[in-house]
């Protein structure tokens, strides 16, 4: 059997890239979390904040930790996996990738080291200072990143010359024209993703009754933000799909699965999409639906499928579902938000015992929507990888299938040791809650004579048994 | 050529090998400790190991994020070329660098059960630094290049020679650990570094009189460089230099000195690697293309320069107020955890 080295690489950067936006995605929000903690208590000196940034802040780490470490490999995949594009689009990516090193990636992994153990070694404004400049770090990382990732998506501010991608004009280039609307899509993923999952912590917690006033300080904050942000972010991918419809009519067609460019779009709200035929089986769809979302018309058209020869097409089942599974995610965490509000309002926020339970479920979803909505915009520029310039199936490195199929097999192995694990101590340090032992640190670790008598004095507080992770 | 056309690449030449020369510094003495790590005899030794880099290694890995990043940037062609021909090593020491990383927050968790997680770091520590060995020894004895496009096999870069380097790097990083915790630490575990330390020395001390017979030996152009006029005259005290530190490197360990070593090592791998620029240069991979002909286009190096300029001082500055946070020696029993 040929092992096709194009073909496994994209699996190889699929499943890496997938894993690594989970971490900075929760990692841009959380940090803003902790940093607004922290300056909570310093300008309150309420000390729950204070107990709760440190909480946080051990949750943080591991999951920083893992965002560290996945992500440095796509800065190598560029090369191992990726030869052919490196050398066509080096010019243009590459400083971006600098940049991006060079005002993020420093400032958060530097002053991260404050953060997580300069509680006893710098003043407390200080320490502020660094959780606003971890938080700034991350959110510049995305900026970066994003304008690198909309520049393949829609290239401008630069020319060809031998087939390689010279820059032309920098601001064009950096502010392409689907930039603004990917950042700001995916900087407020994060921050709801992030309030979503501090509110089920909440909701855990308040459900097993331990640290009853942190728990409902949390699910308040969180649902506050969420609430917020769930239509915020509504509008802004209807914004970010309208730039789509201009920039990406063939994506665009295949979200919606639509063919005909003759005919008025429907809103397909379940289908086969049959790439062979050209049509969709089992289709259920709205009148008129697509086109009033996407043409603000009622007898409005936009390009179907078939304006564009097949190999122009990007795949279509997986961008067609995939943007369903984000918008209906999309819409419940509003639905959830609403429904939290009118509790809120009732007084009943805290003792709803059906909300909780559902609430504490939630934390996952933000997630899920996010790793959708990137397979749909990324699946979506196939069978580009730079639109216009570079296709896929020419940016590969000369290496062999069986390299490339022996070291996906090892990062499934890997990340799959390194995920669980840092699942389980993540869920375990969430059941501990805001505990003494771990929101004042050093002395606690289970290694130290001390945390015999620490333990006894927690189970005493919490009146119950330690949860044994 | 313009005068910016020719300057512009060796400058870039210079800022990645100041990234890779800071990565190997800072994170060598934490991938060091991983070396140390099944030499402990006592479970507080890893502890107070672990704990003395907890603060720092993630910014010491953000220096490889500059190396690869910034290779790409400046130079794409020597980037696709390189990573391509060395696709295994640099996949294992990613691989290694992820299980080793985790260790840090996952040996804390895992308390008392952390057993697996110290073999993580250990294993990880090892197997990455012996990669970063194998990539070294593969880019200087060269890759097969076609127009521009790695042309080789995958196990081009395994070689006795690349073998060698990456024993070599396991020693100096293994050295640069011991001088660091004789720095950073207190009580049995400094005196432990202390008495690991010689052994190290030693083997850093062949391993670089090997590489330095062995290259110019087995490569002409490397012989040429450094052995013929006038080149001799100007490059004869830099072996001396180092033979000269490692010399006093060696002294100071013996004496009980806590800081010296440390930095005479550093100067000891500084030296090293001028040594091994000055045989490559202007080579980014050797034998067939040089830092022009590999170079971005002079509009995205001037772009990126602007930036260095101003962010690399600033880098350095709040690099150095973190080290400076964390001064001094580790408590007993002290953590930052």
């Amino acid at each position: 059997m040929q092992l096709d080295p194009t073909v496994l690489s994209r699996w190889q950067f699929a499943f890496t890239v997938t894993y690594h936006i989970i971490f900075p995605a929760f990692t841009i929000g959380l940090s803003a979390f902790i940093a607004t903690l922290t300056g909570c208590w310093l300008f309150t000196r309420d000390e729950r904040y204070h107990d709760l940034a440190r909480f946080w802040t051990k949750i943080f780490a591991i999951s920083f930790a893992m965002g560290v470490v996945s992500g440095l490999v796509l800065s190598y995949e560029f090369g191992t996996n990726w030869a052919h594009f490196s050398v066509v689009a080096g010019n243009v990516i590459g400083p971006l990738l600098a940049y991006e090193v060079l005002t993020a990636f420093f400032l958060e992994a530097t002053f991260l080291g404050i953060m997580l153990f300069g509680h006893n070694r710098v003043p407390v404004w200080l320490h502020f200072v660094a959780s606003i400049m971890v938080a700034l770090g991350t959110a510049t990382s995305a900026f970066w990143i994003l304008s690198a990732n909309s520049w393949m998506q829609v290239p401008a501010g630069y020319v060809i010359k031998d087939g390689i991608a010279y820059p032309d004009d920098w601001l064009k280039l950096i502010f392409n024209p689907t930039f603004p609307y990917r950042f700001a899509h995916m900087v407020i993923a994060a921050y709801l993703t992030t309030a979503v999952v501090v509110m089920a912590v909440g909701a855990r917690l308040i459900l097993a009754g331990r640290y009853p006033a942190h728990a409902g300080l949390m699910l308040k904050m969180g649902l506050g933000l969420a609430l917020f942000l769930a239509p915020v972010q509504i509008w802004a991918g209807d914004e970010h799909g309208l730039a789509t419809a201009k920039y990406q009519p063939a994506k665009l067609a295949a979200i919606e699965a639509h063919w005909d460019t003759a005919e008025v779009p429907g809103l397909v709200l379940f289908a086969w999409p049959n790439e062979k035929a050209e049509l969709n089986d089992f289709a259920l769809s709205i009148p008129h639906g697509a086109s009033l979302i996407v043409t603000h018309e009622w007898d409005g058209h936009f390009e179907g499928l078939k304006q564009f020869p097949p190999e122009d097409r990007p795949p279509v089942v997986p961008v067609f579902f995939a943007f369903r599974i984000m918008v209906a995610i999309g819409f419940a965490l509003l639905g959830l938000v609403l429904w939290g509000a009118y509790l809120w309002y009732r007084r009943k926020l805290s003792t709803d015992r059906l909300f909780l339970n559902v609430a504490a479920l939630c934390w996952p979803l933000g997630f899920v929507a996010i790793i959708s909505g990137w397979m749909v915009t990324e699946i979506g520029r196939q069978p580009w990888v730079a639109t216009g310039i570079l296709r896929t199936a020419e940016a590969a490195s000369p290496v062999t299938g069986g390299e490339v199929a022996i070291s996906l097999a090892l990062f499934v192995l890997v990340y799959g040791i390194v995920f669980s694990t840092g699942i389980y101590y993540t869920n375990r340090l969430i059941n501990a809650g805001p505990s003494p032992a771990i929101v004042h640190g050093d002395e606690a670790l289970p290694s130290r004579p001390l945390s015999g008598a620490t333990h006894a004095a927690q189970q005493a507080a919490q009146g119950g048994t330690l949860p044994t992770g | 050529m313009t005068i910016a056309d020719w300057y512009l690449p060796v400058i870039w030449a210079v800022i990645i090998g100041v990234a890779v020369a800071m990565y190997v510094i800072l994170d060598g003495f934490d991938l060091g400790l991983g070396i140390l790590f099944p030499l402990a005899q006592e479970e507080h030794f890893r502890d107070d190991m672990m704990s003395s880099v907890a603060p720092f290694w993630d910014g010491n890995e953000t220096w490889l994020v500059l190396g690869g990043g910034g290779m790409l940037a400046a130079f794409p062609l020597a980037y696709s070329i390189l990573f391509s021909a060395l696709y295994i090593p640099i996949i294992l020491m990613l691989l290694a660098l992820i299980l080793r990383g985790v260790a840090f927050e996952f040996r804390w968790a895992a308390k008392p059960n952390q057993k697996y997680w110290d073999l993580a770091f250990s294993g990880g520590s090892i197997v990455a630094v012996f990669a970063q060995g194998l990539v070294l020894g593969g880019m200087l004895q060269g890759v097969t290049v076609v127009d521009g496009r790695f042309a080789g096999g995958p196990f081009d870069w395994l070689s006795l020679f690349s073998l060698m380097c990456g024993f070599g790097l396991i020693a100096g990083y293994g050295l640069l650990a011991t001088c660091w915790l004789m720095m950073k630490t207190h009580g049995d575990v400094a005196a432990y570094a202390r008495k690991l330390a010689p052994r190290f020395l030693i083997a850093v001390a062949l391993f670089a009189a090997l590489v330095s017979l062995w290259t110019p030996l087995r490569y002409q152009h490397i012989a040429e460089r450094w052995f013929s006029t006038p080149n001799i005259f100007y490059l004869w005290p830099l072996p001396l230099a180092t033979a000269g530190l490692g010399y006093l490197v060696w002294r100071w360990i013996e004496k009980g000195a806590e800081v010296k070593p440390f930095f005479g090592v550093i100067g000891i791998f500084l030296l090293c690697f001028l040594g091994l620029a000055i045989s490559s240069y202007p080579y980014l991979v050797p034998p067939s293309v040089d830092v022009w002909q590999a170079a971005a286009a002079p509009a995205s190096q001037k772009f990126m320069l602007a930036g260095v300029v101003v962010l690399l001082p600033l880098i350095l500055l709040y690099t150095g107020f973190v080290y400076w946070t964390f001064r001094g020696k580790l408590g007993p029993g002290e953590s930052y955890h």
